[in-house]
């Protein structure tokens, strides 16, 4: 097996490791980074739990090389919890009760700040949109989209979302 | 028994009733909630199951030893190296090698177990492993397995497990497991008696069903000299810790469950699954281990029962149900798993909430050549309501009777018998209310378009499992105090509603109360965590268990100032009395007269005679009441759920929002169940192992309007009035989505609706007008 050494940003540190060829980024940040806020299930990049941010994008690290990520930054919950900017994600899930047992939570918070940074959060219809590949077995959905909707930036204008939902929360 | 006394304090600062921030959304929304493989002990290796790829076979021989020479790998374990002790389990019927011996029966049972440095290595190892088997004939389905002459999965007798909970065990009859029976009145006469067009009947056929928790099972077990410690991801640690001693032959006191964080339960994740083998490896390797399943293993590990059933019910002229006859058949796989107590489960919920002059069924508990099959929420009820709530509607169809009319001719009324022989508990709240509450919420009445229909389902589920539940409050020198109570946290917000109770029992803020997973080691007896048991049972002795701390408190207070109980009040955290005023730290502090020391209080709840209130159970009746709007598209057959509103009828919400919550994630996982969700078998190979093949709903797949609505008659035995919620609306989704779509036109016996059967079921519908 051959190994290669990768450089990779994580979370703003730069870190080195060697690694196999065919090693995967959610192990490389579980078992050598120690990072666990990424899960494991499906392994087939249908549920999104094991999503992080590669410099900017989600990706299902349970199918991404490690390798293919050198040279890049990559953003796990555990640093991304540590931004400002998290506060409101924060407030937003706690409030609505937007998680049950938090197996998805890291991936849909990661999932919805890179939509939002894209631009791509500017209704329920890209709330629903962009959490496609994010499954959550536990809460129906409702409860993340309210939350969702909270986040929400209204295009053309620098107002982000207030708290208040936009639609009236009967779906 | 301690008493709850009256609580000294206002409505105002009452703690429970109110939508508290759950206490676990800290640590799950930053990612630092710990779930079981996310732990890792020093030396710890990574343990992989090599799995039967034949469904039925007898097991010639097993090479390990390329797989033992390979670099990194530690130890490799096979059933034959267990044989000098007794290496079978199963809660219900002890039928299950902790490792296959001799021969496998059903395609993915464990056959080998490698331990490795690393886990790349052992999943390298089992390829490695060289297994010689002789092809037995497969005993697939149940039509199959209870064929005359059909060749025996077993050949033991049942040997009842520790748990079976079912009174004598039957013995085998061919591939049945366990039988349930239940008649009452005559059958036979009411359906002579009945006019031909009051007669409906039918076949019907429930797929099996995959749980996904999101979290597989994982555990990591660290058997050390004459003690095993494991944590892992299961609902029942008590259980499990049995069953584990009772398999290596330890005391209770040496094996030590610890429950962190589950990602998800449903049932799945109920009574022993993992832990055996990885135990055994453990055991063997001489040091921990972890097994994570991946998904596909996960599905063969446990699942919910496929179920063949037919049904027959019947009514007078005026709209009265008078009989119903019921033959059902549950798939419970290779080894009963649950599969004993879903068959009973099924047989009390098939005569469905009504008063009947005549009932019989007839329930059976059948052996295939397929992964086993046990708990996943709301089981037996979610097999039977869209049933029998499809032939009452057929009924009432016919009668020219609508179905809200006709349910509230028929429905029992609170104090009447649930079973028809009339055992066990009496109907503990208000049906008729609740059905009525929801169809409204679905503008029951109003006119609907061509293609689309509304239905409503009312159904019933024993809950509450025994009533055996432990629980402490410890507090200490500062005020703050540790819940200790073995309810496992998998979502559905125990840990919060925990806290909510004994802070209401203690007159505190719930910031000031810690609740953790079991440690079996320190945490009290509880009985497990499903049938919806938690928040009425262990949450009921963790009010006892506030309320003996609280006393305790205030005698400190009544010995300190010299005064009686009833001279005090207590108002956050605060006691008062002649003048004198002290917190708990303080009161602790002048006690032991140290700036240390704590004061424990403790509660339990148990059976209240005889054989228990469990053998008159259930604990209480669950309400499974959905109404429900679907369309249906008569060009490609596709059902879409409009809208739906669900009762949840919880006597008290100690957390509104999160009982809400809960009915919202089981009515998707019922959408899931009536419209999608089926585990495919071919000839005991499941087609569909993953999730691209089978299908779990997405956020796209949420119907337009989800109604939560929350029913509070202090009608339960726990804590303020409370029972348990989260199950009823998994039940009811499915039938309410059957009943609809046959108002809009399309009668179905099977499912999932999937659009080819829905799309099928039109064109034979139309040949036959």
């Amino acid at each position: 097996m051959s190994e290669t050494t990768v450089q990779l940003s994580v979370n703003g540190t730069p870190r080195e490791v060697v690694v196999p060829a065919e090693e995967l980024l959610l192990d490389t940040l579980r078992e050598r980074l120690g990072l666990t806020g990424a899960k494991r299930s499906c392994d087939v990049q249908v549920c999104g739990t094991c999503t992080v941010l590669v410099d900017s994008e989600p990706v299902s690290s349970c199918t991404f090389l490690t390798c293919d990520a050198d040279g890049s930054e990559v953003l796990t919950i555990e640093g991304f919890s540590e931004t400002p900017e998290f506060e409101e994600f924060r407030q937003s899930f706690i409030e609505q009760a937007a998680l049950q047992c938090g197996f998805c939570t890291s991936g849909i918070l990661l999932t919805l700040k890179s939509l939002r940074d894209a631009g791509e959060l500017t209704s329920r219809e890209d709330i629903i949109a962009g959490l496609d590949g994010n499954i959550c077995r536990c809460t129906g959905y409702k409860s993340i989209v309210q939350a969702a909707e909270a986040l929400i930036v209204v295009p053309g204008g620098s107002s982000r979302g207030t708290g208040t939902p936009v639609s009236n929360g009967d779906s | 028994m301690n008493p709850v006394t009256e609580v000294p304090t206002d409505q105002s600062t009452d703690r429970v009733g109110r939508s508290e921030d759950r206490k676990d959304a800290g640590e799950k929304i930053t990612g630092k909630a710990r779930f079981a493989g996310d732990i890792n002990l020093p030396r710890m290796l990574h343990g992989k199951v090599l799995r039967s790829e034949l469904p039925h076979a007898r097991i010639t021989s097993i090479d390990t030893s390329a797989a033992e020479r390979m670099p990194g790998v530690v130890t490799v374990l096979v059933g034959s190296e267990l044989e000098h002790f007794d290496p079978y389990w199963g809660h219900a019927i002890k039928d299950r090698p902790i490792l296959a011996i001799d021969r496998v029966r059903f395609q993915g049972e464990p056959v080998a177990a490698v331990a490795a440095e690393d886990e790349a290595t052992a999943e390298a190892a089992l390829r490695e492993i060289a297994v010689e088997y002789e092809e037995l004939p497969t005993v697939g389905t149940l039509t199959e397995a209870t064929a005359d002459g059909a060749l025996e999965i077993h050949q033991d007798q049942p040997r009842p497990g520790l748990f079976h909970g079912l009174g004598k065990l039957p013995e085998r009859d061919g591939n049945v497991c366990y039988r349930y029976q239940l008649d009452a009145g005559s059958v036979e006469v009411a359906e002579a008696e009945a006019e031909d067009e009051l007669i409906v009947e039918g076949e019907y056929e429930f797929p099996a069903v995959y749980q996904y928790a999101m979290e597989t099972h994982t555990v990591v077990a660290d058997f050390s000299g004459d003690e095993i410690t494991m944590w892992a991801s299961c609902q029942h640690p008590f259980l499990v810790r049995a069953e584990i001693a009772d398999l290596f032959n330890l005391p209770l006191g040496k094996v030590r469950i610890i429950v962190p964080y589950l990602g998800g339960g449903f049932g799945s994740k109920s009574y022993t699954k993992m832990e055996p083998i990885t135990a055994a490896l453990s055991w063997k390797a001489g040091r921990p281990v972890r097994i994570q399943n991946r998904v596909d293993e996960s599905m063969v590990t446990t699942r919910r029962h496929g179920m063949r059933c037919r049904m027959r019910t019947t009514a007078s002229r005026d709209g009265k149900l008078r009989s119903r006859s019921v033959r059902l058949w549950l798939d419970t796989g290779a080894y009963a798993d649950n599969g004993p107590r879903v068959c009973a489960t099924a047989g009390d919920a098939a005569p469905g909430p009504y008063a009947w002059d005549a009932v019989h069924v007839d329930a059976s508990c059948v052996y295939c050549n397929t992964a086993p099959a046990g708990s996943y929420r709301a089981f037996g009820t979610v097999h039977m309501q869209w049933i029998g709530e499809s032939q009452v509607d057929e009924l009432a169809r016919r009668l020219d009777i609508d179905p809200l009319e006709m349910r509230r001719r028929n429905l029992l009324k609170p104090g009447q018998p649930v079973r028809p022989d009339g055992s066990g508990k009496p109907l503990d709240a208000d049906l008729i209310g609740d059905v009525e509450k929801a169809a409204a919420a679905i503008d029951w009445g109003s006119p609907a378009e061509k293609w689309t229909g509304r239905g409503v389902a009312v159904g019933l589920l024993a809950a509450g499992a025994q009533p055996v539940s432990r629980a402490n409050v410890r507090m200490e020198a500062d005020g703050s105090a540790e819940v200790n109570v073995g309810t496992t946290e998998m979502g559905q917000g125990a840990r919060t509603v925990m806290a909510q109770i004994a802070a209401q029992e203690l007159a505190i803020d719930i910031d000031r109360l810690t609740v953790q997973g079991a440690d079996t080691r320190f945490t009290p007896f509880d009985r497990s965590t499903g049938a919806s048991r938690s928040t009425t049972l262990a949450g009921l002795a963790v009010q006892r268990a506030a309320a003996d701390l609280r006393e305790k408190l205030l005698r400190m207070a009544t010995v300190a100032w010299g005064i009686d109980r009833d001279e005090l009040s207590l108002s956050d955290g605060i006691v008062t009395g002649a003048g004198e005023q002290a917190t708990y730290a303080e009161l602790i502090a002048g006690h032991f007269g140290l700036v240390g020391g704590d004061v424990v209080g403790e509660g339990e709840v148990a059976p209240e005679k005889g054989e228990g209130s469990y053998a008159a159970g259930p604990v209480f009746w669950e309400i499974c009441i959905a109404a429900a709007e679907v369309s249906v598209d008569p060009e490609t057959g596709r059902v879409n759920l409009n809208r739906i509103a669900t009762i949840a009828d919880v006597g008290k919400a100690i957390n509104p929002l999160l009982v809400e919550r809960q009915d919202e994630g089981a009515v998707m996982q019922g959408l899931g169940n009536a419209l999608f969700e089926e585990m495919v078998y071919d000839d005991g190979i499941l087609v569909n192992d993953n999730l691209l093949d089978y299908r779990i709903p997405r956020i796209e797949d949420m119907p337009e309007s989800m109604t939560g609505i929350i029913v509070e008659n202090g009608d339960g035995p726990g804590p303020y009035g409370a029972k348990g919620c989260g199950e009823g609306a998994q039940a009811a989704t499915p039938a309410a989505i059957v009943t609809a779509l046959a108002d809009a036109g399309v009668q179905m016996k099977q499912l999932p609706l999937t659009p080819e059967r829905v799309w099928r079921q039109i064109q034979k519908q139309k040949e036959a007008e």
